[in-house]
């Protein structure tokens, strides 16, 4: 009986695998629920990117909708989101602001001036203990901010021309509209 | 009406591979040689239907036929000719359809060119394609059928994706799918001799070119890819570890390990279950790499439309492909007997421990791309698994294999004596060291790594030396090599030879560029110059140039060294007029000992742009290692011994009684 065992190791070794891919296809990778949806956004302060003698806090998003897009230089989805940003910076019809998650400071410089900067302005999150305030599991993440600083939207994954479409103007419009 | 016939044709197809499946094995079972002949022409009739759906949806993209849905989504008028082909399988529904037409040429040249194959096992085989080819072709019509119609009928489509308009990308899925779908025929040997009991040294040998072929086509549609995402991606970079460039390089590193064992299966009898179960393995990967590509599991830069559908029905055709295969392997394999013995010292061990490294490996990548999955199906969180992880296994498991893959060719079969293996590999081991150290000096390069790989590369090259004057001591001149390459053996000898050469330059490539590229971001007004690494870049400034379906901002950068020009570039940053996604074509000029590659950034006001350069050594010898590397595979798969059982008989009649009758029956 061991011999017979033992030649159904792969099987259900693979068994075990399908079980695990059967449970993958009813989660979304994209899609994690936020508990901080709808509550304040986590207090910050730290120093922009380009300029690290001054400081960028959740106080600089008051008073208009922003678009909060952590990010990093080592992120493949970031290279392939960065045109969409771009693009949406271009528009001007929301502030962009970045989060450079557990990244080098010269590096990041120099992919803005590479690939070009949508954003006002970029906190500069070395350690990465902003990013665990806010959840952020990975990169890259886009979080919707309305005026009076409370987290209406979060995306997880890149963002694309079809996303930001669809879904990210029409909230942005109706958060404008709503305190307007 | 014409996409209809396609979907007729797709139907028909489906019958025929039912046919396929059932009548020829039922018949193997109770001796109809009816049945069992009925084999090849219904695999040919297969072939034919499916070869008329895919001209017809060719054809409804080379029309401009937008009222199918997948040709209004994906193609365009003023798409050039080539990517309104290529744009067939340039998404899901269209490359499923190449899958399966790929599937059924497989089949095609084994039905035609497997002619010493006796007529039950090419029954047995081309009846478990048939299967393979039912699930596919099942899929297609039920989940994604390219023939679906759309109404009203869009005026214009909405093209091609612009990252896949280019010629690599264009050729690169083919060239994937030749390999993937390529492994069929081995797990198809594989099931049927499990089915039938006999798994000999004559399996081995059928199963050999057949596997080769389809490895050798995943090395070039890997090496393809990877080529692309360097001249495309705008950044340099030759390989992401992605889930989906994993989902191919994972059944590559266990048809890598399958080529060997089977080397073994065939030479000493060894290892037989072990090969069957690796010949399962490839392909189950290979489906493993579908659905994960597929279904929408894991996040990738190459996303597929996925859809949860899709995704269940492949992942309950895995279960019957692949549960099923591995049942009936745990009902067999107690049954198999045991090969020959060996020492622990042989060629065997060496190469049964090349199977344990690459096997490591492959499972190694498949822990690092289901990682982000195991954590979110647990609830841990989500992650993601990056570079350094990959990198880290790859540098401790490759030596090693590097290391083994120079002995081995050495060493005898069965056994061989520690000291005189010693002694043959020592003047090897005294080169490579040497060249090493040198490399690693400080006056040199100064790199351990480099020194490192210089010292793995100078091994494998001194032993294949060494094995090549052995071989060619008593077949003196080039009338000696041309006779030894031509005769049995010869060619997987020197196929063997090639691809281990090829391994050589690879890491060499990849450990050179890896350490001592240099690149430089900078700002750059026209007419300014920048140096890099002895040369010298002159930015001439950037215009406007319309393409044929693309505006392009058209970059001019000249190189010179010394007061000598070198290169034009014109990296260009390209908009696409329907998708309106701006493209990246970065500026190369390649040299056998560096590429010196300019892509263009971003605009910065009064003519200035941000400039990204490079200087990069040795990288073609990434992809040089990988041509090598295939050709040491054709190469073997061409020896004759593969094709050529009627001068085999004749040599078996001069051998001993008992040992003509056990080659006879291998041939």
């Amino acid at each position: 009986m061991p011999r017979f065992v033992r030649y159904l190791t792969p099987l259900v070794a693979f068994l075990a695998l399908a079980g695990l891919l059967f449970k993958g296809l009813s989660l979304d990778p994209r899609k994690v629920p936020s508990p901080l949806i709808d509550k304040p956004a986590p207090a910050f302060s730290l120093t922009r990117l380009k300029e690290p003698e001054v400081v960028l806090s959740n106080a600089d998003f008051k008073g208009k909708v922003t678009l909060f897009n952590v990010w990093a230089t080592w992120c493949v989805a970031c290279r392939s989101e960065h045109p969409v940003l771009m693009q949406l910076a271009r528009t001007g019809k929301v502030a962009i602001y970045g989060l450079n998650y557990k990244d080098e400071r010269e590096a990041a410089k120099q992919w803005l001036v590479r690939f070009g900067d949508p954003y006002v302005a970029n906190a500069f999150d070395a350690d990465g203990r902003v990013g665990i305030d806010w959840g952020v599991y990975g990169t890259p993440e886009t979080f919707i901010v309305d005026q009076q600083g409370v987290i209406r939207h979060k995306h997880i994954g890149p963002l694309t021309q079809e996303i930001v479409r669809d879904e990210i103007l029409p909230l942005v419009q109706q958060l404008e509209a709503t305190s307007g | 009406m014409i996409p209809e016939l396609g979907q007729y044709a797709l139907i028909l197809a489906l019958c025929m591979a039912i046919i396929q499946a059932i009548v020829p094995l039922v018949g193997t079972f109770n001796r109809t040689p009816g049945w069992v002949a009925l084999a090849r022409p219904v695999a040919w009739g297969q072939f034919f239907f499916l070869l008329i759906a895919f001209a017809v949806l060719t054809h409804a993209f080379l029309v401009n036929d937008f009222s199918v849905l997948y040709v209004a989504q994906h193609g365009n008028t003023q798409l050039p000719v080539m990517y309104k082909i290529s744009a067939v399988w340039g998404a899901h529904e269209g490359s499923l359809l190449l899958w399966v037409l790929i599937l059924g040429a497989w089949t095609l040249a084994v039905s035609l060119l497997a002619r010493n194959l006796p007529a039950e096992v090419m029954a047995r085989v081309l009846s478990v394609m048939g299967m393979i080819s039912i699930g596919f072709l099942l899929f297609l019509l039920l989940t994604s059928n390219p023939f679906a119609r759309v109404f009203p009928v869009p005026a214009e489509g909405g093209d091609l994706n612009p990252l896949l308009q280019d010629f690599g990308l264009a050729i690169h899925p083919p060239m994937l799918y030749m390999g993937y779908v390529g492994l069929s025929v081995a797990f198809a040997f594989a099931i049927a001799a499990l089915i039938s009991g006999k798994l000999d040294a004559a399996w081995a040998r059928w199963s050999r070119p057949w596997t080769l072929v389809a490895w050798v086509f995943l090395t070039i549609g890997i090496a393809l890819g990877s080529w692309w995402a360097y001249y495309e991606l705008g950044w340099g970079g030759w390989w992401f570890w992605d889930p989906v460039e994993n989902a191919s390089f994972m059944p590559w590193l266990a048809a890598t390990a399958l080529i060997h064992s089977l080397a073994v299966t065939e030479k000493r009898g060894a290892f037989k279950r072990w090969t069957v179960l690796l010949a399962l393995t490839c392909f189950s990967l290979s489906l493993l790499g579908t659905f994960l590509v597929r279904s929408g599991v894991l996040t990738s830069v190459h996303a597929f439309a996925s859809d949860p559908a899709r995704g269940m029905f492949i992942l309950l055709f895995l279960l019957v492909v692949i549960g099923g295969s591995l049942l009936l392997y745990a009902v067999r394999a107690p049954h198999i007997p045991r090969g020959g013995g060996f020492g622990a010292l042989s060629r065997e061990s060496l190469l049964l421990g090349n199977n344990v490294l690459l096997i490591v490996t492959t499972a190694l990548v498949l822990l690092g791309t289901l990682a982000p999955l195991v954590y979110d199906a647990f609830g841990w969180g989500k992650i993601s698994v990056g570079f350094p992880w990959f990198n880290t296994m790859f540098v401790t498991f490759m030596p090693l294999l590097i290391i083994l893959m120079g002995a081995g060719p050495l060493t005898r079969w069965k056994h061989n004596d520690p000291a005189a293996l010693a002694k043959r590999l020592k003047i090897a081991l005294l080169i490579s060291i040497t060249a090493g150290v040198i490399i690693a000096l400080p006056f040199s390069t100064g790199s351990v790594s480099a020194g490192i790989a210089v010292a793995l590369s100078t091994w494998l090259a001194s032993t294949l030396v060494s094995g090549l004057r052995q071989r060619l001591k008593n077949k003196p001149g080039i009338g000696g090599f041309i006779n030894d390459l031509s005769g049995r053996g010869g060619r997987s000898y020197y196929g063997m030879w090639l691809a281990h050469i090829g391994i050589a330059v690879f890491v060499i490539g990849v450990t050179f560029v890896t350490q001592f590229d240099v690149e430089k971001d900078a700002r750059m007004t026209p007419g300014q110059s920048i140096e890099l690494s002895g040369y010298r870049f002159r930015f001439e400034g950037v215009n406007n140039v319309p393409g044929p379906n693309y505006r392009s901002q058209f970059g001019t950068v000249r190189v010179f060294k010394g007061d000598e020009e070198v290169a034009l570039l014109n990296p260009e940053k390209r908009t696409y007029l329907v998708q309106t996604k701006p493209m990246t074509e970065a500026g190369i000029n390649a040299g056998f000992m560096r590429d010196i590659y300019v892509s263009l950034g971003e605009p910065l006001g009064g003519g200035d742009w941000s400039l990204r350069l490079y200087y990069k050594p040795f990288v073609r010898w990434i992809w040089l290692g990988c041509i090598f590397i295939a050709a040491g595979g054709l190469l073997a798969a061409s020896d004759p011994r593969y094709r050529n059982p009627l001068r085999h008989r004749r040599e078996a009649a001069v051998t001993p009684a008992g040992a003509a009758s056990a080659i006879r029956s291998n041939a």
